[in-house]
């Protein structure tokens, strides 16, 4: 028995780093010690962080500043004014432009919502075979180089146009449409699928057996059930719309706001623009608009998980 | 009381002790619906979409285009590749500039998102949500102010393309690293950690031989996340440079502006290849699906 305490007792005491409580002093200085190193290198990698935040922000920060101001080129100051404000409000193009952006994210979307997610229930319940060659093919676009998705899209439209359709430019709204719907319609289909796996299978059962067909069994025991994946695969197609520039230069034809010219989005038209010179004024001061509506989407996020997550806290320790 | 008991029945055996008035109607309806036929859709989509322009592509990559308009088999593209030192030129410049950026983005992305990820550094949530902000704010307009501001310092792609391009990539690509890695060190093991220091091991070979070992997923799909896209970028290579520097992306732009279906089919068809070729060499480390924004929301 006592042979046995020693032979724990023995390694622990050659292995530890720090000193045993015999000498007080010593362990006293050693934390000491510790928590100094520990707040130099908590210091450290807080102010590292904060470097490279800075840094990523530079532009972004200086064109906001800039935008207050309505010289031609950022660099010069001529005054606080509000004017770009009321430029970019009067600036036909960019309202046009951003105008187009939302409704091609929008309906882009709906779109790859209801395809992806129909797409993915209907993949769940079917033979694994077919599964994984559903699931194959999803993540092609995932992985594949947009240039090259929206180089093989255009590549079709033209063949479709030149043998299908006679030798019509087939380029439109609705060719745009596609391209932004292939673009986000992958991510809706992997955002739905782990939620779709998470399921109680035997959720769909129960409903069938109080009366649902199948349907409403779908409609009112599976959707809801899947719903934060159906929407976080919805927010994902929109950032990814929103942003999109190749695919929307190549795929895209006369329609839309644009009326008969070809359809301009925010990308293609910024573009155009910095091509010729530098940012134009009218967008610094949108770049201070979408940047203060992504900070407040960002900070209201945080603030209503922060919500959440304690109110769960709560409901937990009650139930406890 | 035996289990069999409580078995609940199955299909087949509910099916068999319906009424035969239901199974009447059931096969009198001339298309019963069932929940996998709701992938019809979706995968005619893909079919079409997806599937079909790959085919077009390689239909067109090796074929010529006539004068009267027909499609003839052709290894024009091909041969002009491959013999024109400026285009495999351009292969060269990609590879370099794409190897670069990544190995940047993941020197400058690695510790802070370990830094990030550890409560011991950082306990601010907010703080991760402002390193993916920028990803929010249209990138062709992120990347215009980067340009106008480093030609303000004196940097432009007249004078360093080179330069300008790197910052101009690193810039719009360090979000893409930081967040797969990120999501990888909140999943690291604490207590193999503490074990490797506990047997005597000091910081810097608990960092080598547990913390990156444990990340290697993280690294690998960060690093494929910036490498392709590096590549095949068009609009920051393009601005930044002021035309200067030539990668893929800017090469296939300007066969589809100029309507070269097939040398753009085939120098897509390459890219594609690539693209095949690196997820092949990554795929063993692949063990989530995690990519391109999955942890976002």
């Amino acid at each position: 028995m006592v042979n046995n305490t020693e032979a724990v007792a023995l390694p622990t005491e050659t292995l530890s780093t720090t000193p045993t409580v015999k000498d007080p002093h010593k362990l006293e200085k050693f934390q000491k010690r510790e928590r100094a190193h520990n707040l130099i290198e908590k210091t450290l990698a807080q102010s590292f962080i904060w470097i490279v935040l800075i840094l990523m922000y530079i532009p972004i920060m200086v064109l906001i500043a800039f935008s207050f101001t309505s010289a031609t080129n950022i660099g010069t100051w001529t005054g606080f004014t509000w004017q770009l404000y009321g430029d970019l409000f009067n600036d036909a193009e960019i309202m046009t432009a951003l105008g187009n952006t939302i409704i091609i994210a929008v309906v882009s979307s709906i779109i790859s919502v209801v395809l992806g997610t129909s797409g993915a229930i209907g993949a769940f319940y079917s033979k694994k075979a077919v599964r994984e060659v559903i699931e194959n093919v999803t993540q092609i676009p995932v992985v594949n180089a947009e240039i090259v998705i929206a180089m093989s899209l255009t590549v079709m439209f033209v063949f479709c146009g030149s043998y299908l359709f006679g030798g019509t430019n087939i380029f439109s709204f609705w060719t745009l449409l596609i391209g932004h719907v292939i673009l986000s319609l992958p991510f809706v289909y992997l955002s739905v699928k782990p939620k779709l796996q998470q399921m109680d299978p035997a959720l769909y059962e129960a409903a069938l057996d109080l009366g649902c067909n199948q349907s409403q069994a779908l409609r009112k025991a599976v959707i809801p059930e899947i719903m934060p994946g159906i929407a976080s695969g919805f927010l994902l197609s929109i950032t990814l719309s929103l942003d999109d520039f190749i695919v929307t230069a190549f795929t895209r034809g006369a329609g839309l706001l644009s009326g008969d010219k070809t359809i301009e989005t925010l990308s293609t038209l910024v573009q155009a623009k910095i091509k010729k010179g530098p940012v134009p004024p009218a967008m610094r001061a949108l770049t201070t608009v979408i940047f203060l509506f992504v900070l407040s989407l960002v900070i209201g996020v945080t603030i209503y998980r922060n919500v959440k997550s304690k109110q769960r806290k709560v409901r937990k320790g009650r139930g406890n | 009381m035996s289990s069999s008991n409580l078995r609940l029945p199955n299909q087949e055996e509910v099916h068999k002790n319906l009424p035969a008035k239901a199974e009447g109607r059931k096969a009198k309806r001339f298309f019963s619906f069932k929940r996998r036929y709701m992938a019809f859709p979706y995968s005619i989509f893909l079919l079409l979409f997806v599937i079909f322009p790959i085919f077009i592509i390689v239909v067109y990559a090796f074929t010529e285009t006539t004068e009267s308009g027909s499609l003839v088999f052709s290894f024009n593209a091909l041969v002009g590749f491959f013999t024109t030192p400026t285009k495999l030129n351009v292969l060269i410049v990609s590879l370099f500039i794409g190897i670069l950026n990544t190995l940047i983005c993941l020197v400058i992305g690695y510790p802070v998102a370990y830094f990030l990820a550890s409560k011991k550094y950082n306990t601010n949530t907010i703080l991760v949500m402002l390193f993916v902000m920028p990803m929010w704010i249209n990138f062709v307009l992120r990347t215009g102010a980067t340009r106008d501001v480093l030609s303000w310092m004196g940097v432009n792609g007249g004078n360093h393309p080179y330069l300008a391009t790197m910052i101009g990539l690193v810039y719009n690509y360090l979000p893409f690293t930081i967040l797969p890695l990120y999501t990888t060190m909140l999943k690291l093991d604490k207590s193999q950690i503490e074990a490797a220091s506990d047997l005597g091991a000091n910081r810097f070979q608990t960092f080598i031989k547990s913390i990156v070992p444990q990340s290697v997923p993280g690294i690998v799909s960060a690093a494929e996340m910036v490498f392709m896209p590096t590549m095949s970028t068009y609009v920051v290579s393009d601005t930044l440079s002021e035309g200067k520097i030539t990668l893929f992306g800017n090469i296939i732009y300007l066969n589809f502006s100029q309507s070269q279906w097939n040398e753009g089919s085939f120098m897509a068809l390459i890219m594609l290849i690539l693209v095949a070729v690196s997820l092949f060499a990554t795929r063993k480390f692949q063990k989530d699906d995690s990519r391109k924004g999955g942890a976002l929301w």
